[in-house]
C-alpha cells in the first residue's frame, strides 16, 4: 500500500471503525449475489424448457413450464417415495441422536465414575478419524445381518456420531447449574428423574441445533445411502436426484426442477430456524477449538 | 464400579453402537488391508502385497496427485475469502443477520444439488458459463474436459459450499476480541491493513488452526463432487471424468471396494490415504504454529 497514513483527527465521538473509501456492504452485497445466486439459477433453468436455456444468448428470466418440468421428474423416478424414505430416516435418526446423545453427556458432564475419561478420549480421537475408514466393514456387517437395502441401515451408523456428545456435554457443563442438580438430589430425584426433569429443559436451545444438524446431514447424505441401499424400492432423495442426472441426454430443465424440489423444504427449514442454528454452530466451533 | 450403574447406563446405547458400527469397523479395516477379500470367498492372508501394488499403482498416485490439487485450489481460497468476508462483516452494524444466513445457506445444501448444478452451468456444450462468453465472443472453454479444468471447476464448488461456514467460525473470533486492542492500535496511529495484519491475525490464530485442520480432513474427503459431476455409477465406470483427472483417492476407493469388489485393496487405500491425511495435519499444524514464534 502506498496511501500515505494521515493522522486522523479525533472528534471523540465513539464510531466504528471504518475502511476508508468503498462500503464494506457493497463486497458483502457482491458476496450475497455469489451465493445466492446457484439457488436463484436453479430456479430459472427448472421454469424453463432445456432448449431456451441452451441458446445462445440463454433466457435469463423465469419461464412458465415448472409444472411441466415437475411432471418429468415425477415421470422418470418415484420422487415422492424417495422423499418420504428421507423424511421418515432423518426424523427417526433425528430423534434418536438427541435422546442417545444427551443421555450420555449428561452422564459425562455431571458426574465422576470410573474410565470417564478415557471413553470420551477416545471419542475425541474417532472425531478426527475420516469416516471411510469404517465404511467397508460397515457393508459387508451389513450383507453379514441381511440389512443391505434396508432403511434400518442408514439409521444405525448415524447414531454413532462422536460430535453430538462432545457439543452436548460443553453445554451441560456450562449451562445446568450443579446446584439446581443438588436440589433435585435432595428432592429424592435419581440419575434419571435429574436428566429428565432438570437437564433436558434447560439445554432446550443445543438441542434444537443438534437437531436441525442431524437432519440435515440426515437429509444430505450420499455415500452411504449409495452404497447399502441396492434396492431400488428404498432409494433416497439424494440416490434418487443423482439417478436424474445420469444419462447422455439429459433434460437440465427436468433435473434442476427435480434439485429444487429436493433442496426446497431443507432451505425454508434452515431459514425459520436459521438464527439459533448459526448461533448454536459458532459456540461449538469456537470452544471447540 | 457397581455405584455407578447409572451413568454406565446413560453411556452405554451410544458406546455400544459406537463400537458395533465405528470401533470395531475402523480396525476391522485394517486387518482387511492385510487380505485379500472380494466379499463372498474366503479370506486370503497376503501381508503387505496390497501395499506393496499400491505403491507402484499409477492410478492411486495420479488419484492423490488430484485429491491434493482440488484440496489446495479449494482450501486457499474457501480460508482467505472467509477471512477477508468475516472482517468487513464484523466492521459493519446494519444487516448483519441477513448476511450471515445468506451467506451461510451453500452450506446447508446438499452436494449432490450443488454437484448438478454446476455440472449444468459449466457443461461444455451449451452451460451457462460458455453461453455467457460466447456472447462477448470468447470460444467456448472446455470446462468439463480439459484436466485442469476439471480440478477448477470442483475446486469452485467446495469453494462455494465452505466459504461462509469458515466466515461464521472467523466471525465468531473476531467478536471475541475486545475492542479496546483495537482502539490502543489506532492511537498508535495503526491503519487498517496493518491492524489486521499486526492485531486481527496473531489474536485469530488458535482459530485459523481450527479451521486448517477441519479443511484438511474435510476437504481431502472430497467424493461425492467428482462423483456426481461425472454421473459414474456401475455402468458407467468412466470415474472421475476424461482422464480420470477427476478422480479423487476416495472415488477411487469406491471403485475398487464396491464396483471392483476387490475389499482388501480397498482397505489398503483408505488406510494409506489416512496416513496421508495425518501426514498434512501435522505438517499444516507446524507451519500455523511456528509463525505464532516469529
Amino acid at each position: 500500500m502506498t496511501t500515505a497514513v494521515t493522522p486522523r483527527p479525533d472528534t471523540g465521538a465513539k464510531r466504528p471503525r471504518r475502511p476508508k473509501g468503498l462500503s464494506p456492504h457493497l463486497f458483502l452485497v457482491l458476496a450475497v449475489v455469489i451465493s445466492v445466486f446457484p439457488f436463484v439459477w436453479t430456479i430459472v433453468m427448472a421454469t424453463n424448457t432445456t432448449r431456451d436455456i441452451y441458446k445462445s444468448p440463454p433466457k435469463l428470466t423465469f419461464g412458465s413450464h415448472l409444472l411441466e418440468n415437475i411432471r418429468g421428474v415425477l415421470d422418470t423416478v418415484d420422487f415422492f417415495g424417495s422423499m418420504l424414505n428421507t423424511i421418515v430416516i432423518a426424523s427417526v435418526t433425528t430423534v434418536l441422536v438427541l435422546f442417545v446423545d444427551s443421555l450420555a453427556a449428561f452422564a459425562f458432564a455431571k458426574f465422576e465414575f470410573p474410565g470417564r475419561r478415557i471413553l470420551f478420549g477416545t471419542l475425541l480421537v474417532f472425531m478426527m478419524l475420516p469416516l471411510q475408514l469404517a465404511v467397508l466393514p460397515q457393508f459387508i456387517l451389513m450383507s453379514e445381518i441381511g440389512w443391505v437395502g434396508m432403511l434400518k441401515a442408514l439409521v444405525w451408523p448415524a447414531l454413532s456420531n462422536a460430535f453430538g456428545i462432545f457439543w452436548l456435554r460443553q453445554y451441560i457443563e456450562n449451562g445446568v447449574p450443579d446446584e439446581l442438580l443438588d436440589a433435585a438430589r435432595i428432592d429424592g430425584a435419581g440419575f434419571f428423574r435429574q436428566y429428565w426433569n432438570v437437564a433436558l429443559p434447560m439445554i432446550k436451545p443445543a438441542l434444537s441445533f443438534l437437531a436441525i444438524y442431524a437432519f440435515v446431514g440426515a437429509w444430505n447424505d450420499y455415500v452411504w445411502p449409495l452404497i447399502v441401499l441396492t434396492n431400488p424400492e428404498h432409494v433416497t432423495l439424494q440416490v434418487e436426484l443423482a439417478q436424474l442426472n445420469v444419462g447422455h441426454n439429459t433434460d437440465y430443465s427436468m433435473v434442476m426442477a427435480g434439485v429444487l424440489m429436493a433442496s426446497l423444504p431443507l432451505v425454508l427449514v434452515f431459514a425459520v430456524f436459521a438464527r439459533g442454528f448459526i448461533a448454536g454452530a459458532t459456540e461449538g466451533a469456537v470452544q471447540g477449538s | 464400579m457397581l455405584s455407578y450403574w447409572r451413568q454406565y447406563l446413560a453411556i452405554s446405547p451410544f458406546y455400544l453402537i459406537f463400537l458395533g458400527f465405528s470401533f470395531v469397523p475402523v480396525f476391522y479395516s485394517l486387518y482387511l488391508s492385510f487380505q485379500r477379500y472380494d466379499g463372498l470367498g474366503t479370506k486370503q492372508f497376503v501381508g503387505l502385497q496390497q501395499f506393496e501394488f499400491l505403491w507402484s499403482d499409477p492410478v492411486f498416485w495420479l488419484s492423490i496427485r488430484n485429491t491434493l490439487i482440488i484440496w489446495v485450489l479449494s482450501t486457499v481460497p474457501t480460508l482467505f475469502g472467509a477471512l477477508v468476508l468475516a472482517t468487513l462483516l464484523h466492521s459493519v452494524r446494519r444487516f448483519k443477520g441477513f448476511y450471515r444466513i445468506a451467506l451461510y445457506v451453500p452450506n446447508v445444501t446438499s452436494i449432490v444439488a450443488v454437484a448438478i448444478f454446476f455440472g449444468a452451468v459449466f457443461s461444455n456444450d451449451f452451460g451457462l458459463v460458455n453461453a455467457i462468453l460466447g456472447t462477448v465472443g470468447i470460444s467456448p472453454v472446455p470446462w468439463l474436459s480439459d484436466p485442469w479444468l476439471i480440478k477448477v471447476v470442483i475446486a469452485l464448488l467446495m469453494t462455494w459450499m465452505w466459504t461462509g461456514y469458515n466466515m461464521i467460525i472467523y466471525l465468531a473470533g473476531l467478536q471475541a476480541i475486545p475492542q479496546s486492542v483495537y482502539e490502543a492500535a489506532r492511537m498508535d496511529g495503526a491503519g487498517p491493513i496493518r491492524t489486521f495484519f499486526q492485531i486481527t491475525i496473531p489474536i485469530m490464530r488458535p482459530i485459523i488452526l481450527f479451521t486448517v485442520v477441519i479443511s484438511t480432513i474435510n476437504g481431502l474427503q472430497s467424493f461425492s463432487e467428482p462423483q456426481v459431476l461425472f454421473a459414474s455409477n456401475a455402468a458407467n465406470q468412466n470415474l472421475g471424468g476424461p482422464g480420470q483427472a477427476g478422480l479423487t483417492t476416495l472415488l477411487y476407493f469406491y471403485q475398487s471396494a464396491f464396483l471392483d469388489n476387490d475389499y482388501g485393496y480397498g482397505a489398503a487405500i483408505v488406510w494409506a490415504f489416512f496416513v496421508l491425511i495425518i501426514v498434512l495435519v501435522v505438517i499444516n499444524w507446524r507451519i500455523v504454529q511456528r509463525g505464532r514464534k516469529s
